[in-house]
């Protein structure tokens, strides 16, 4: 074990993964200096231009370079700077990458990696703070993957690589340079599997990406309380664990689902919706939600901050379940 | 006729008669409401598909469009499996979850016809880098029409094309008409072949009608391609027989000179008197392969009407790959 930031742990995975599979590469814009983010560091000089694709500032292109690739055999790793970009590249994403399997009857296999950095942080305001998750997970043929710690970030990677469907992979940039011990070698985090990060018996609270951090730190405060909050993270958005969290919320008769996007027609929403058609009887009350409100995001500082949601937006929405 | 055998200029005609006689009939299938969807007919255009394909080797690689039957023909695609798919049949290539506009044969290199305009420029982008990567020595062709050079995709993919010297070769199939526009009303150029010289690529203007100006240009491009020089852009300037849509959808009313005036240049006519003035094919040739065509397009047609629909269960097949194979 070592420990490491998420982003040393992500530039780990893509290298373990290139290493492994000469079919692997990375393309995207500044991956040749590392990313902006140093997700690509020194991967450069060690595997060469021809896998190490500096592209032009053309989102479009540089996602449709990957459904091609992909098509006859290649194993792309996309990234997509900032996810407010892929407004740019949705076309590819959504009309080819996604249908092409199924529209072509099942001919193509496209194991492609669209990674992105989502997530409100330093005054970004509204083109560069998104949390789009939302959007992919409403389109059959992707796979959407949110990791929370560097650990998981690492794990989830490398199986979506392996993955052969396209994986929509997000990292909160507030989440990028948390750290946390993650193995040497190459282990794989399955998709489609959630993980209780804290378990409890009061309240299933289930959180995505940035906003797990913010869980378990709520439910620390409320421990102190004597509020014991089972906190689930669901890791990969598409498909949804929904087994993990029925189970919990069969044991705890209360949810609260919270996630850093805007709450209308979030994820949450689905995940909420679903607890309530299929644990019903089992609820002791309506299942809370936590999201951002329904605005861009702002960018004053003193805004940015009522807008994004927190731990003592969970801990508030908690007690207001418990003794409501 | 260049390094082409008389034989493989006699296939070349033969290729045309087919294109035409495939979506002519395909035409009428729509009209009499026996396929599903609508189908965008080729005719007129024969010269740009057979031109370019026979410059190419049976492991290269084309992107197509909403255009796209004669494509597909011309890499070698199997009319009965391309009628079934018309029909929505189980046995047509996309299993009858795709139709006209996503007609693909990835095992002959026809990576897929395209709902979305110019969508198969940024994905032959990548096909082509793939065979750099794969050092795998094919070409691959972007077929595209003029409505398609104004879409952003086009323009991302030609300029990453050049900065990464892809193997590619961009054919544009002017045909004077985007949808039910003129491509003068939407395009800020005459020619479009004048766009590659802001990628620095060469950008040529080739005589859409006639399949032999296609081939050499296309010789040209693909063997720069192959030879590792990047890609070429070739405006092929042709012409629409029909409506966007069908022969007549009803919306757009042309002119009827200008029809006559391309159909005078129609060419499977145009090609067949050159075979002829060359004595490589007699009036009695060319009759005889149009009634070979037809009767194998008919039988196409009976053999595919028949073939079985999907059964239920196919709604979910296919959305994802099962498991990890890496």
């Amino acid at each position: 074990m070592t420990e490491m930031t998420m982003t040393g742990a992500i530039n780990q995975a893509i290298d373990q993964e290139m290493a492994r599979d000469t079919r692997v590469f990375v393309a995207g814009e500044d991956v040749r200096v590392g990313g902006p983010f140093g997700t690509e560091a020194g991967l450069l000089d060690k595997y060469g231009p021809k896998r190490v694709v500096n592209t032009a500032i053309s989102e479009l292109a540089l996602t449709g370079l990957g459904v091609g690739a992909a098509a006859v055999g290649l194993r792309p790793i996309i990234e997509i700077m900032i996810m407010d970009f892929v407004t740019v590249a949705m076309d590819q994403i959504v009309n080819q990458m996604a249908k092409m399997k199924y529209m072509l009857g099942g001919q193509a296999t496209l194991p492609i990696v669209v990674t992105t950095h989502a997530g409100i942080d330093s005054s970004s305001a509204a083109q560069h703070s998104g949390s789009l998750e939302a959007w992919f997970c409403h389109v059959p043929g992707l796979k959407v993957v949110m990791p929370s710690n560097a650990y998981d970030a690492k794990g989830l990677l490398a199986a979506s690589i392996r993955d052969d469907n396209p994986v929509i992979f997000i990292s909160n940039k507030r989440c990028m340079q948390t750290s946390g011990d993650v193995p040497e070698g190459d282990y794989l985090v399955p998709l489609g599997v959630a993980d209780i990060k804290r378990p409890g018996k009061d309240v299933t609270l289930v959180v995505t990406g940035r906003m797990v951090l913010e869980g378990l730190e709520a439910a620390s405060e409320l421990a102190r309380e004597g509020i014991e909050v089972e906190v689930i993270d669901p890791r990969t958005l598409s498909p949804l664990d929904f087994t993990t969290i029925l189970e919990s919320v069969r044991k705890t008769n209360r949810a609260v689902v919270a996630h850093e996007a805007v709450e209308f027609c979030g994820v949450g929403a689905e995940i909420a919706a679903t607890i309530s058609d299929r644990a019903f009887d089992d609820l002791d009350a309506p299942v809370k939600r936590v999201g951002a409100p329904f605005t861009p995001v702002p960018f004053a500082p003193m805004l940015e901050d009522i807008y994004r949601p927190d731990k003592d937006a969970i801990v508030r929405t908690v007690r207001e379940l418990l003794t409501g | 006729m260049g390094d082409l055998t008389d034989s493989d200029l006699l296939a070349m005609y033969r290729q045309m008669l087919r294109m035409r006689e495939f979506d002519e009939r395909a035409a009428v299938l729509m009209e009499q409401a026996r396929i599903h969807g609508s189908v965008h007919l080729y005719c007129g255009e024969e010269a740009v598909g057979v031109g370019v394909c026979q410059a190419l080797n049976p492991d290269d690689y084309i992107t197509s469009t909403h255009r796209g039957h004669g494509h597909l023909l011309a890499k070698g695609g199997d009319p009965v499996r391309m009628y079934a798919e018309l029909y929505a049949k189980s046995t047509g290539y996309n299993r009858g979850k795709g139709g006209s506009m996503h007609l693909a044969a990835l095992d002959l290199g026809m990576i897929g016809a395209n709902g979305i305009v110019a969508a198969g420029a940024p994905i032959a982008l990548g096909v082509a880098y793939a065979s750099a990567y794969q050092e795998n020595n094919r070409v691959t062709v972007c077929f595209f029409g003029d409505g398609a050079s104004n879409e952003g995709a086009f323009h991302e993919a030609m300029n990453m094309a050049s900065i990464l010297k892809a193997p590619l070769v961009f054919v544009c199939e002017n045909n004077g008409y985007g949808e039910w526009s003129t491509t003068e009303s939407q395009t800020s150029v005459a020619d479009i072949a004048d766009r590659a010289a802001a990628y620095d690529m060469p950008g040529v203007i080739v005589d859409g009608m006639d399949v032999m100006a296609v081939y050499e240009a296309a010789e040209q491009a693909v063997g720069r391609a192959r030879d590792g020089h990047g890609p070429t852009l070739i405006e092929c300037k042709t012409y629409r027989f029909y409506d966007h849509v069908g022969r007549d959808f009803g919306v757009l009313q042309r002119d009827e000179a200008e029809i006559a005036e391309w159909r005078a240049r129609d060419p499977i006519l145009l090609f067949g008197r050159q075979l002829k003035e060359k004595g490589i094919l007699t009036d009695k040739d060319a009759e005889h392969a149009a009634a070979e065509v037809q009767k194998e397009m008919e039988e196409a047609i009976a053999t595919a009407e028949a073939e079985p629909d999907p059964v239920p269960e196919d709604l979910y097949r296919d959305v994802y790959t099962e498991g990890a194979s890496a």
